[in-house]
């Protein structure tokens, strides 16, 4: 079989946590399929980042570009659909990631190729791939089959494929020449933009209480507020509590929120979306309270209670202030 | 400003009891409640709102059943113009490429400025139709959009990245967007206005309408398939505490006292 290649994911000169999740994909499905693995590296003034990239594998394919400065998926989609063609690889892999999902599917349409997104497991059969992934939230799994093809492009759910911890043998970095047409207006990047800071920074806290769409009035914010401060944590969220501005963005955690370490993060409410599990790394206890007991979240946690958070809360409060007088 | 929204009817699973159809392809879906994905209502606020302060109109489309009405009624009601609803048995089981094949030719006959979808479904979360469907109707795309500003002949939008970033890119129109939950603050629609929303045109299609074969959608047209649904055997890691809700709360309080957590 031809090599699987895999598209590395860098920005502000920074290779993302990604790159080395679809390395280890790529290397896994290259030793059962019996094949190698590339990475394509695609960008601008890049060099630096082809090393880092080439302690760990052995074949780093370079397109330094002017035009590929800021990810854009149409001059990104130019250039890859080259590198395509001059490598003919079996399979492409990318992130299911920001950049994943604005590039993937228009590669896949301009090469008629079958895509699979989201993927937590691939698995070659001969020349045939089959992918699962997840859906409805997490509550059901699918095995999704690929009609035979001379090439597949999937990408990856972050977390789903652990990097290796012991890089291969130093590899080599080759050059790729491609042409970029001239820029036509069609899509431009303008400029990156900031979260703004807030008062309150929880990764820096070490007790986290994050609410979820659990909560399904504003007015009961307060309820929860009380209780986090009572336990001495800060309030966080996912994302559909910044959707409806009941907490500002700095306390969404998740994959498009922050990353946060605390010591104790007590889920209410929540029902354990990937991205937002994204976004809690820590070897810390973790706790959900949620009244579905077949909430993803108990998939992580350390401790579940299976409950409506309302009826948990004033007792949960006043157990542990008890517990607290008592020592 | 002519803009096309499409929408898909979803069951809402997050505190429902799933289980895998007979087949072992499928959910059973027949005592869920079916509700208008949750980006796509985003997106027909968005609709909606730039057409009241430009001029212009909003047209819906959705591929499904009969009962995709409701979803297109509720559109309609929240201001859309007009709603198209393709359906026809050779749809079924059509992957994202057929799918975004199968909106494509409806949408590339109408005047549109730009094209809306949401960032993904809630049910499959492929997040794939709407770059499809920018592809096969050859105009640029961005995704998971939180912000639409749009000049001239031009939109200025900004996509939501990771750890709280976001960039903001200049597309020619016509383009097609897919739309972030939070982009604005989707209206309420009452019964009232649904009804009131009965008046305004809604049309069905089907395939030889649209001049599509049948195998150019549903498995034939497609190049993935679902072959298996499970539900999966992850191990419980959590240890869930039982009993009243006095006695799980002190049974937890007592643990995270013992972790020196509280
Ligand atoms: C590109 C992209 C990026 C995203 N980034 C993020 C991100 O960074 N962070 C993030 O959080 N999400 C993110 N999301 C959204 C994510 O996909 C989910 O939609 C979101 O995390 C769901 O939030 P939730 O769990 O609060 O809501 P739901 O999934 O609706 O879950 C609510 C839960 O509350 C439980 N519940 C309801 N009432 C009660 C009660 N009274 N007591 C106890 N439990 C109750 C329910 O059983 C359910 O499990 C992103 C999505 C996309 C497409
Ligand atoms: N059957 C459908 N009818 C209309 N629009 C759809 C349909 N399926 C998907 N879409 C659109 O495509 C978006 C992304 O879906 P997906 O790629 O399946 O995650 C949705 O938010 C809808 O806007």
């Amino acid at each position: 079989m031809n090599e699987i290649l895999v598209l590395a994911e860098h920005r502000g000169g920074t290779l993302g946590d990604i790159t080395w999740e679809l390395i280890a994909c790529g290397n896994t499905l290259a030793e059962q399929a019996g094949c190698s693995v590339a990475v394509a590296l695609l960008g601008r003034d890049v060099g630096q980042l082809a090393e880092q990239l080439a302690a760990a594998v052995g074949d780093v394919v370079v397109v330094d570009n002017d035009r590929l400065e800021h990810f854009v998926s149409d001059t990104y989609q130019q250039a890859l659909v080259q590198l395509i063609a001059q490598r003919a690889p079996a399979l492409i892999l990318m992130g299911h990631t920001a950049c994943g999902l604005e590039l993937a599917p228009a590669v896949a349409t301009s090469l008629a190729i079958p895509l699979v997104t989201d993927c937590i497991g691939l698995t070659f059969e001969g020349d045939a791939l089959t992918a699962t992934r997840q859906l409805y939230g997490g509550k059901v799994s699918a095995d999704v089959l690929c009609k035979p093809s001379d090439r597949y492009l999937a990408t990856i759910r972050g977390g789903a494929f652990p990097a290796d911890e012991s890089p291969a043998a130093a590899g080599t970095i080759s050059t790729a020449e491609v042409t970029i047409e001239e820029d036509d207006g069609l899509k431009r990047f303008i400029e990156y933009l900031e979260c703004e800071a807030g008062e309150v920074d929880i990764t820096q806290s070490d007790v986290i209480v994050a609410v979820g769409r659990g909560i399904k009035e504003q007015k009961d914010m307060a309820i929860v507020e009380e209780f986090a401060s009572s336990i001495g944590g800060v309030l966080a969220c996912s994302r559909p509590i910044i959707d409806k501005k009941w907490l500002p963005k700095d306390r969404q955690v998740g994959s498009s929120g922050k990353t946060v370490r605390p010591k104790l993060y007590i889920a209410l409410g929540i029902s354990g979306s990937f991205q937002h599990l994204a976004g809690i790394k820590s070897g810390g206890t973790i706790v959900a309270i949620n009244k579905d007991p077949n909430a993803p979240f108990f998939t992580v946690a350390d401790y579940g209670i299976v409950a409506d958070l309302f009826k948990v809360l004033p007792v949960l409060k006043t157990k542990i202030e008890e517990l607290k007088q008592g020592s | 400003m002519d803009i096309i929204v499409c929408v898909k009817r979803v069951p809402e699973t997050t505190e429902a009891d799933i289980s895998v159809d007979p087949q072992g392809t499928g959910i059973l879906d027949s005592n869920l409640p079916f509700v208008i994905n949750e980006w796509d209502n985003y997106a027909v606020e968005e609709a909606v709102r730039l057409v009241e302060q430009l001029g212009g109109s909003v047209t819906v489309v959705s591929i499904g059943p009969e009962q995709c009405d409701e979803v297109l009624r509720r559109c309609l009601a929240m201001g859309a113009d007009k709603a198209i609803r393709l359906t026809d048995d050779a749809l079924a089981d059509s992957d994202a490429r057929a799918t975004a094949r199968a909106l494509g030719q409806i949408i590339k006959d109408l005047p549109f400025d730009l094209v809306f979808t949401g960032v993904q479904a809630a049910d499959d979360g492929q997040a794939q139709v709407g770059v499809m469907l920018a592809g096969m109707l050859a105009v640029p795309h961005a995704t998971v959009v939180t912000e639409i500003a749009v000049d001239g002949d031009t939109v200025r939008v900004v996509r939501e990245l990771e750890g709280g970033l976001g960039e903001r890119l200049e597309l020619k129109l016509p383009a097609v967007l897919t739309i972030q939950t939070g982009i604005n603050e989707p209206r309420y629609v009452s019964i009232m206005g649904i009804r009131k929303a009965m008046k305004k045109e809604l049309a069905v299609a089907n395939l030889s309408e649209i001049n599509l074969a049948g195998d150019q959608v549903g498995p034939a047209g497609s190049l993935t398939s679902v072959t298996r649904m499970f539900i999966p055997t992850v191990e419980q890691k959590a240890e869930i505490l039982t009993g009243s809700v006095d006695e799980s709360c002190a049974a937890l309080a007592d643990r995270l006292k013992k972790g020196g957590l509280v």
